[in-house]
C-alpha cells in the first residue's frame, strides 16, 4: 500500500511543481522543503491533496517540515493516521 | 527629537515606569518583563563596552527572532552602536558578507551557525569578537553566554549613551543589484520620528499586544519591536516556521489575542485562504496593517470578510524611508473592484513629490517618480557613496529627496496609486528583490554558462520569477538540482517559480540579454 501511496503523492507532486521534469530524480529522500521543492503555498497545497485523497485530517502542528520534507516522511505520517481511522 | 537621548529612551523609560508588564513572549516557550529585558540589555551593553564597541561602532545580531535578539538590540543601543540584524534563515555566506561588510565590531552568533559564520566570514577580513549564543527560551540564551563571558572576565558596569539624532541606529541590508546586498543606513532621528508617527496614527496602548511576524532583519520589524515597547504593550514574537503557517497562526492570533497585526499582504492571503479563520475567535485584532508589495483584491475582500472588526491600514514605504504613506481601507471591499488600493497620502513627518526623469514636478494626474524628503529619510547606503549620491534628488535648496524608483500616479486629493518601477526590482512576500541578484546567484552554478532572470505579474497581482538559462553541457542541471542548488544560494523570498533551458539566450543588437523577448517567452 505504502508504494501506491508514495506514487500517487509523488504524481501530484511532479505534475504541480516539477513540469518536465525527469521522474527518476525525484526520490523518497530528495528534501522537498528544505531543498527548496515546495514553498509554503506549495506546502498547503500538498496538504489539501493528501487530505482530499485519502480523507484524512491533519492538525496544524503535524505540518511542519520534519513531517513533509520528503516524500519518505509524508507515507509515514499518513500512514500513522489512516491506520488510527481504519475499522 | 521627541525621545532625547535616541531610540532606546523610549523602551527604558517604559521599563522604570511599568517594569513588571510583559514586554515579550515567544509562544509556548518564555517571556520577559520591561525591568528583566531592561537588566539583560544592561549587561549585554556592559559586555559590548568591554569588547572596545564606542558610539559608532556596529554590532551584529545572527539569531533567529527571540528575546535573546532583542536584548542585543537594545544593548547595542544602549552602547551607543547600531544594530545590523541579519536572516539567520539566509545562507551563511551571505549573512558573513553583510556583517563583514559593515565591519560589525561584535557579533551575537547563535550556536548552530558559528562555526559556518566563521568558515564564511574570516576570508573576508578580519573577524569581528563573536559572542556564541545556545538556543534558550526567555532570553535565558544571551544570559548564558554573558555569564559564561563573566567566569572569564567580568564587565564592569558601563553607562548607556545618550544618542545623538544623526547617530546611526541600525542598518538594514536589502537586495543589491550587483547581487551584493547593500546597507541601508537609519539614525535615530529617523527611528524616532517614524515611531512618533505610528503612535499618532495607531494610538497603541499598554493593553494592545502586536505581532511580530516580519523578520528582524526587515524594515517592518522597526515598527512592531519599537512602537510596541515605546507603549509599553506586549510583542508577540513569532518565529519564521510558525510566520509562514497559516493554520497555526490563525490559531496563535486567536490564543495570543492579537490586537495589532502587522505583516506582508502574502501571509495575509495566505490566512485568507487556508487559515480556517472561522474556527477561531479573532475578535481581539482592532488594526490589520500591511506593507511591502500589492495585496490583491480578492484576497483582502475575502480577509475583510472573514474579520469584519479591525480597522485596515495599507503602509507604503521603502526601508530607506520605512512607511512614508498610508492609506485606511474602509470594509467591505465592493465586489466589482479588482484594481488594488491606492498607497494613500504621505505621512505627516514626511513630504513628497512626483518628477519626471529630468527631475521637473509633473502635473497632479500624470505618470512620474515618488520622491520624498524629512526626518524618516536614510542617511546612506553603507560604503556606497555613488549609490548614495544616485539615490537622491537634490532641490535648488539643496535639499536631499530620497528617489523611490516607484512609477506613481497623484489623484485629487493627494492620494497616491502605485503603478510599477523604473528599475529591475520587483518586491515578492513584501522583500525587495533585485533581479541582477538572483542572477549572480545562479551564475555560481558551475554548469551554467548564462543566467538571466525577469519577472511577470500574475492575475492576483503577485510576481512569478522566471530564471532562462544555457547551460555549458550538452544535458543540463535537472530541476530538483537547480531548486536545491538555488536554495542554497538565494533567501527563500528569491527563489525563481520557472526555470527555462535555452540553448543561448537571445542577445540585441549590441550583445546583452533581450530582456524584452524573454519577457515575451513567459
Amino acid at each position: 500500500m505504502s508504494q501506491a501511496i508514495m506514487q500517487s503523492i509523488k504524481d501530484y507532486i511532479m505534475g504541480e511543481f516539477l513540469p518536465g521534469e525527469d521522474p527518476a530524480e525525484l526520490t523518497p529522500t530528495t528534501p522537498l522543503i528544505s531543498g527548496g521543492i515546495l514553498d509554503s503555498i506549495a506546502t498547503l497545497k500538498l496538504v489539501m491533496f493528501v487530505e482530499e485523497t485519502y480523507g484524512v485530517n491533519f492538525e496544524p502542528h503535524e505540518v511542519d517540515k520534519e513531517n513533509f520534507d520528503t516524500l519518505d516522511a509524508i507515507v509515514t505520517l499518513l500512514r500513522s493516521k489512516i491506520s488510527t481511522v481504519a475499522p | 527629537m521627541n525621545a532625547p537621548g535616541g531610540l532606546h529612551r523610549y523602551f527604558t523609560e517604559r521599563a522604570r515606569a511599568a517594569g513588571s508588564s510583559t514586554a515579550a513572549i515567544e509562544p509556548g516557550q518564555g517571556s520577559i518583563t520591561y525591568a528583566q529585558l531592561d537588566h539583560l540589555s544592561d549587561r549585554v551593553r556592559d559586555r559590548l563596552v568591554a569588547c572596545g564597541v564606542q558610539r559608532g561602532d556596529r554590532v551584529g545580531i545572527y539569531l533567529p527572532k527571540s528575546i535573546d535578539a532583542l536584548a542585543v538590540m537594545y544593548g547595542a543601543l544602549k552602547a551607543g552602536a547600531a544594530y545590523v540584524p541579519v536572516d539567520a534563515g539566509a545562507p551563511s555566506a551571505r549573512c558573513a558578507y553583510i556583517l563583514q561588510d559593515c565591519k560589525v565590531r561584535v557579533a551575537f552568533v547563535d550556536a548552530a551557525h558559528a562555526e559556518k559564520f566563521d568558515a564564511e566570514a574570516r576570508p573576508l577580513g578580519e573577524l569581528p569578537v563573536v559572542v556564541t549564543v545556545a538556543p534558550a527560551a526567555g532570553g535565558q540564551g544571551v544570559r548564558g553566554a554573558l555569564d559564561q563571558a563573566d567566569r572569564i572576565a567580568e564587565a564592569p558596569p558601563a553607562a548607556t549613551v545618550a544618542s545623538r539624532p544623526s547617530d546611526l541606529a541600525y542598518i538594514l541590508y536589502t537586495s543589491g543589484s550587483t547581487g551584493k546586498p547593500k546597507g541601508v543606513m537609519l539614525s535615530h532621528d529617523n527611528a524616532v520620528s517614524f515611531v512618533d508617527w505610528c503612535s499618532e496614527v495607531f494610538e497603541p496602548t499598554p493593553s494592545d499586544r502586536f505581532s511580530s511576524h516580519a523578520p528582524l532583519h526587515f524594515d517592518l520589524s522597526i515598527l512592531d519591536v519599537h512602537v510596541c515597547l515605546k507603549h509599553g504593550a506586549t510583542l508577540v514574537l513569532i518565529s519564521d516556521d510558525l510566520g509562514k503557517d497559516a493554520l497555526r497562526l490563525a490559531q496563535l492570533i486567536a490564543g495570543e489575542r492579537i490586537t495589532i497585526w502587522y505583516s506582508a499582504p502574502s501571509i495575509l492571503a495566505l490566512l485568507a485562504q487556508f487559515g480556517q479563520l472561522k474556527r477561531h475567535d479573532h475578535r481581539s485584532l482592532r488594526h490589520v496593517l500591511f506593507a511591502g508589495e500589492v495585496f490583491a483584491v480578492k484576497h483582502l475582500r475575502s480577509l475583510c470578510e472573514q474579520w469584519p472588526g479591525p480597522r485596515y491600514f495599507n503602509l507604503y514605504g521603502p526601508t530607506e524611508t520605512n512607511v512614508c504613506t498610508y492609506h485606511e481601507v474602509v470594509p467591505p471591499v465592493p465586489e466589482d473592484r479588482t484594481k488594488p488600493y491606492p498607497i494613500g497620502r504621505v505621512c505627516s513627518h514626511l513630504r513628497s513629490r512626483v518628477l519626471d526623469e529630468h527631475g521637473a514636478d509633473v502635473p497632479r494626474g500624470s505618470e512620474g517618480e515618488l520622491c520624498i524628503a524629512g526626518r524618516g529619510v536614510m542617511k546612506g547606503y553603507w560604503g556606497l557613496e555613488e549609490q548614495t549620491a544616485r539615490g537622491f534628488h537634490r532641490d535648488a535648496e539643496g535639499t536631499p529627496w530620497y528617489r523611490t524608483g516607484d512609477v506613481v500616479v497623484e489623484d485629487e486629493t493627494g492620494c497616491y496609486t502605485y503603478l510599477g518601477r523604473r528599475d529591475r526590482m520587483v518586491k515578492r512576500r513584501g522583500y525587495r528583490v533585485e533581479l541582477g541578484e538572483i542572477e549572480v546567484g545562479l551564475y555560481r552554478h558551475p554548469r551554467i554558462r548564462e543566467a538571466a532572470v525577469v519577472a511577470t505579474t500574475d492575475a492576483d497581482g503577485g510576481v512569478a520569477i522566471h530564471a532562462f538559462l544555457s547551460s555549458r553541457e550538452p544535458k543540463h542541471p535537472s530541476l530538483i538540482e537547480m531548486k536545491r542548488f538555488a536554495a542554497e544560494q538565494l533567501p527563500l523570498y528569491m527563489l525563481p517559480d520557472r526555470y527555462v533551458w535555452l540553448d543561448a539566450l537571445p542577445k540585441t543588437s549590441t550583445d546583452k540579454v533581450d530582456y524584452q523577448r524573454l519577457k515575451g517567452m513567459t
